[in-house]
This record gives structure tokens, C-alpha cells and sequence, in this order.
């Protein structure tokens, strides 16, 4: 038993995620080794042949995420684990992947940057990468936990939302929770929730590859199980097959675009502390809503009041809700490990009488909650 | 009169997906002949047979065969399909590849593939120049020869395929040309019957490009260089020092038994096992 199921434990953000895949039925595994997220790499490579399940060292990041394709397209589950420079290098199998709606599960955790930057600490610099990292209009899912259970929890979530959506996830652990240490009580096996790969019942001659479901999902049948496809990056019809028509290409980019947007509430994961009833609001994500969540309880001795609004799924960004709970504060502060990215969407969904403020670090240490109390009191 | 249909036929998605995109005289078609082949005569079952290419004239064959089939991104092809074969090893890989894909882009992956011995037969169609995008030069461009980005001759050296796959540690490594068709037919089987990492390099002509820039003529023209120009490797002993000048050689290069891959990770999941029922 690999997955201490029911127990409690102490356990590093990185093997959090490992284990979490393991939950989750990974099959295959390949990566390229890059500081700080190569413990969830050297665990696997110990836990998958086990388990009987595939795991290889490739000779780079695209060759990682490639393999991870391939993978998933001949039927198992799949994920990569990587930080900045070869997240980089991943856009190109990143939107290879969205193109032709292949789930899998690409894990970064995040270091500073840009370039080689700063490869052993923290920073929150590839939020908009994550977002925009590859060319071309594409949905993307991204999740950042900020703690070490939720290492776990959100890596199963991740392989559940890829296979429900049939599109990349990206889990987006900063350098501080993935090499973090906290006591762990996992969950009893039976409570979590593994959302198996879905397979068609239609006989091979319907088999659409891209049916046009209501959901703008269908299930992806795997390579050697009868139904033969054609997979291609080109723009494609419904069968696969490159096309150029008009209404073809239009139909599948609505497509690709409607199965996130259509389904926001699947998606949206926000956590909200005294938001509300509180004039001012820290916006603030991954290790830096520990900060925030201390900064609060020290805000609070001073008889100050302050709401805290954690987005859990970066995106799709929660459009509706921080338009609904945030445009009508007096000042949101987002503290990030970054010179300002998050931030933007912040101020796309408030109206320009919200005072947005920015708090940066950019120096590879976390935001202090220390840090958080000042700005807060310098802005109210 | 009925007409017969070639067997062929039954391999390729023709009712659906042809007229194909290659130009006339060009090479590409006559591999994808020698493939269906020896698929053929190997038996397998269309479902079982996965061809994975990367980007550019040779990789849009997938598109044409009814098989499973992938077109990744540029160079990309083996990597993809390494990922396929592992996680589903009972599938028979194989990848087609042009000389840019394969040994350009694609190159760190090849040796790659080769040095891991992971069991997938690479087509390699050489053509010596990138045709998709209008006659580039490529590694494999000879030195001298023009292309549209060598106005003036290439002045870079050119990769030897199959001295390099042969380096790497591929388990089989084969060279002929479309003009040679059973030649190639045979060459393609072996590489099929072959575990581990199988390579068939097949020179072929690129008449609307690399033929027009260097005014070789037109399809048959190229088709009669592939003849003079080339000897069989049990040519090579009968032949005086000189005579072998400037010819290319074809032949089976490298035919060796060695562990694949597949069956290396077989073995490392046996090894992990017991080493943790021990510990028990």
C-alpha cells in the first residue's frame, strides 16, 4: 500500500502530489528532472513499477509531455511534474494536448524566473504562462493548492477535472507548499472520489472522436481498442481529419471554448474569509494566503476587519463571483511572488473605483503576514 | 469488366481521405506502399498497429493508412509514440518520418529512442530537403547543393543516418530508396519483425523542390539518380577503389539481438517487487 489511506502522516507538498497520483490511478509518468519539483519524479520512479505501472526519464520536457500524450491516447492515465524552464518548454505539447482534448495532468511547481532565474525558491511568476503560455486561443485549467493536504487532494482533482473535461490540467504549487512538510490525515480510501477514464459505447462505425455532445465532451476511446481515429494538431472535423471549412473550424474552437466556459460552476473552487462584511479585501493565492490568513488574525487583535478571497482553480478565473463579492469594496490589496499578474484580472472584474493595490516580492522568499499587515495599514 | 482492387486498398482510408497532398513524382506514396506491405505480410490486425509522424510532407502518411494514427508535433514523432508503446505495449509502434523531422528537430529524440532500444520501427523518408515549407536544406542536404535558404550551397556537412542510428545503439538499421521498391518492401518487414529500435532510411526524390533547385530533372530523371547513384551493400566487395566514388550505399547495416526496451522495464517491475516483498 503505497497511499497511507486513513492515516496520518507527515508528508512534503511534493510527495503529497505523488501520492496523489497514485490515488488518482496514474498509469504513466514522464518527466525530466528540474529543481524543486523533482522529488515527485523520484517517488514515482519508486512507487509505479510496483504497481506494474509505467514511468520514464525522457531527455527533455517536450519529449516528457509528448510521451504524456501518446500515453494517454493508448489508455492510461498520465501526468509530468516540472518548474519554470521546462514548463516553458511544455507549452508546445501544452496545446497540442487542448487541441486534440487529450487529458492529462502537468504538475508545476513554481520557482523564480524568468530564465534559469531563481531555481530553488518560491515565486507565483507562471500564473499567466499557465494561462497564455501556449499560442493560439485554448482553455486551460489550473489549480494551486496551499498546503500539503491539498498537494494530495488537488492533484486527484486535477486527474478527475482532465478526464471530465478531456483537457490538460496544470497544478501550480509554488517552491513553499512543494517542499513544505505538514501533518497529513488522509482521507479512507472509499471517501475520494477517482473519476475513472470514460470510455464510448457507441459501436466503432459511430465513433466520433469529437462528438458534439450538449456537454461539448464526449468520451476518447484508446488507441488498439477497436475504434481507429485519426489524431492531428491541425484544426480538425469531428471524425479528427484536418480540415479548412469554415463552419468546421469555427464549430471546433467554439467547441474547445464552450466546454470550460459553459461548465464554470464545475470549476470554480474559491474559499472566502469574512468577505462580506469587510470594506477591504486580500486577494491572494497559494502560500501567499497563508500569509493572508495570518495577517487576518493579527489585523483582528488590532480591531481591524479584513476579508480574505482565495481563488483555488486560478482558471478559468472567477469572473462572476469576484464581480458579485468584490466590486463594491473600498480597497482589494493582491499580494503575489510576482511583480504583478494576477492582479490584472483583479482589476478586468472591479470597477475603477476599487482601489486595487499591488504587493510584490520578487526576491524568492514568501510574503510575510508581517508584510501584508503593513500594506493593509497604509491602505485603510 | 470488374476491375480488381489491389489489396492495398483495404489498408488505406481511400474512399474518405484521398486525393493525398503529395506532388507528382514525389517519393512518399511509394513508401507508404512498402509499409502496407509488409504490414500485410506480417498479419497484423489494423487495430494493433499504431503510426505515429511528426510534421512536414512524410508525416502527413497517418492521415492515409487506417490504422491508428498520430500526427504530433514537429520531430516529435517517436517521443509520442514511446509514450503510446509503454503504456500499451501489445500495440505495434511504428513512426514515419522526413530527414528534417527526424534528424533536425527531432534529433535529440532519435539517438534518444535508439540508446533506449524502445521497440518502434522509424521510417525515415530522405528526401534531403524540407518540402512542406519549399525546399529548405535540411541535415541532410548534401554540401553544395542548393535549396531555397542555400542560395549560394550548402555549406554544412550531412548526417549519415544510419552511422548515426547505428551509434546510438538502434537494433536494426537499413538503407534503400523508393526507385529499389522490394528492396525497401523487405527491409520495412525485417525492421517490423525486428524488437527493439528498427530504423529504414528511404531515399526519395523531391522533384518540385531539392530536383528544382539543383536542375536534376524531373520524377524519372530522380528516379534514374537513385538508380546510378546508389549500390547495394554485396556490391561493395567486387568493387575496385574508385569505383565506389560518390555512390551511396544501401543495404542492412545493423542486424543485432538485444534487449528492448519493453522488455527491460518488464524485468526492472519484476526486480522492484521482490525486492519489496523481501523487506516485508
Amino acid at each position: 500500500m503505497i497511499v497511507p489511506w486513513g492515516e496520518t502522516r507527515l508528508v512534503q507538498g511534493n510527495e503529497a502530489v505523488a501520492l496523489g497520483a497514485v490515488a488518482a490511478n496514474i498509469g504513466f509518468f514522464a518527466g525530466y528532472p528540474i529543481t524543486p519539483s523533482t522529488e515527485i519524479a523520484e517517488l514515482l520512479a519508486q512507487y509505479m513499477p510496483l504497481l506494474d505501472k509505467k514511468w520514464i526519464q525522457m531527455e527533455d520536457e517536450i519529449a516528457s509531455i509528448s510521451a504524456l500524450i501518446g500515453g494517454r491516447l493508448a489508455g492510461s492515465k498520465s501526468m509530468t511534474a516540472t518548474s519554470g524552464p521546462g514548463f516553458s518548454l511544455m507549452q508546445e505539447g501544452l496545446g497540442y494536448a487542448c487541441m486534440t482534448e487529450v487529458p492529462i495532468v502537468v504538475v508545476n511547481v513554481m520557482r523564480g524566473g524568468p530564465s534559469t532565474g531563481l531555481p530553488t525558491q518560491a515565486a507565483q511568476g507562471d500564473v499567466m504562462q499557465a494561462r497564455w503560455g501556449a499560442h493560439g486561443d485554448h482553455p486551460v485549467i489550473a489549480l494551486a493548492p496551499c498546503n500539503v493536504k491539498e498537494c494530495f487532494e488537488l492533484t486527484i482533482r486535477a486527474f478527475n477535472l482532465s478526464e471530465t473535461f478531456r483537457t490538460p490540467v496544470i497544478l501550480l504549487p509554488d517552491e513553499i507548499i512543494g517542499h513544505m512538510r505538514e501533518r497529513v490525515v488522509f482521507p479512507l480510501k472509499e471517501d475520494v472520489h477517482v473519476v475513472p477514464m470514460p470510455v464510448p459505447d457507441v459501436p466503432v462505425e459511430w465513433y466520433e472522436h469529437y462528438h458534439e455532445s450538449t456537454s461539448n465532451v464526449s468520451p476518447m476511446a484508446s488507441f488498439g481498442s477497436g475504434y481507429r481515429y485519426h489524431v492531428t494538431g491541425l484544426l480538425h472535423d469531428k471524425h479528427g481529419f484536418p480540415t479548412r471549412k469554415e463552419n468546421e473550424v469555427i464549430a471546433k474552437m467554439e467547441r474547445l471554448k464552450h466546454k470550460i466556459t459553459r461548465r464554470l460552476d464545475e470549476l470554480e473552487d474559491v474559499q472566502m474569509h469574512n468577505v462580506e462584511e469587510s470594506p477591504v479585501i486580500i486577494f491572494a493565492y497559494g502560500s501567499v494566503y497563508r500569509s493572508a490568513l495570518a495577517a487576518q488574525a493579527i489585523l483582528k487583535k488590532k480591531r481591524k476587519t479584513v476579508g480574505i478571497f482565495r481563488p483555488v482553480t486560478l482558471w478559468p478565473f472567477p469572473d462572476r463571483t469576484v464581480k458579485e463579492m468584490l466590486d463594491s469594496k473600498d480597497v482589494i490589496l493582491v499580494p503575489e511572488l510576482n511583480q504583478g499578474q494576477m492582479i490584472h484580472e483583479v482589476e478586468r472584474m472591479t470597477r475603477d473605483s476599487v482601489r486595487v493595490v499591488p504587493l510584490h516580492r520578487i526576491d524568492g522568499y514568501e510574503i510575510t503576514p508581517e508584510e501584508i499587515v503593513d500594506a493593509v495599514m497604509e491602505v485603510i | 469488366m470488374s476491375a480488381t482492387i489491389p489489396y492495398e486498398y483495404k489498408y488505406l482510408r481511400s474512399k474518405k481521405r484521398f486525393p493525398h497532398v503529395w506532388c507528382p513524382g514525389c517519393g512518399i506514396g511509394i513508401v507508404m506502399g512498402s509499409i502496407i506491405r509488409a504490414v500485410d505480410t506480417m498479419g497484423w490486425d489494423k487495430d494493433d498497429i499504431v503510426m505515429v509522424s511528426g510534421i512536414g510532407c512524410t508525416s502527413r502518411m497517418p492521415v492515409y493508412v487506417d490504422f491508428n494514427t498520430l500526427h504530433a508535433t514537429h520531430g516529435r514523432g517517436l517521443v509520442f509514440g514511446t509514450g503510446v508503446k509503454m503504456a500499451n505495449p501489445k500495440l505495434n509502434v511504428m513512426a514515419v518520418m522526413g530527414d528534417g523531422d527526424a534528424l533536425a528537430i527531432g534529433g535529440n529524440h532519435i539517438i534518444h529512442a535508439a540508446r533506449r532500444n524502445i521497440d518502434i520501427t522509424a521510417i525515415i523518408v530522405n528526401n534531403n530537403n524540407y518540402g512542406m515549407t519549399g525546399g529548405q536544406f535540411s541535415p541532410t542536404t548534401p554540401p553544395g547543393a542548393r535549396t531555397s535558404t542555400t542560395p549560394y550551397g550548402m555549406i554544412e556537412p550531412a548526417f549519415d543516418v544510419c552511422k548515426l542510428m547505428d551509434g546510438a545503439g538502434a537494433s536494426f538499421v537499413a538503407r534503400g530508396t523508393v526507385y529499389h521498391v522490394t528492396e525497401l518492401d523487405n527491409m520495412i518487414l525485417k525492421a517490423f519483425m525486428k524488437k527493439g529500435f528498427s530504423v529504414v532510411e528511404a531515399l526519395a526524390p523531391c522533384p518540385t523542390n531539392f530536383g528544382r533547385a539543383n536542375r536534376l530533372g524531373g520524377p524519372v530523371e530522380m528516379m534514374q539518380i537513385l538508380k546510378d547513384n546508389t549500390i547495394n551493400i554485396s556490391q561493395l566487395k567486387a568493387m575496385k577503389p574508385g569505383q565506389t566514388d560518390g555512390k551511396i550505399v544501401r543495404g542492412i547495416f545493423v542486424d543485432r539481438d538485444s534487449i528492448s526496451y519493453m522488455e527491460r522495464y518488464e524485468a526492472l517491475c519484476e526486480k522492484a517487487k521482490k525486492a519489496a516483498e523481501a523487506k516485508k
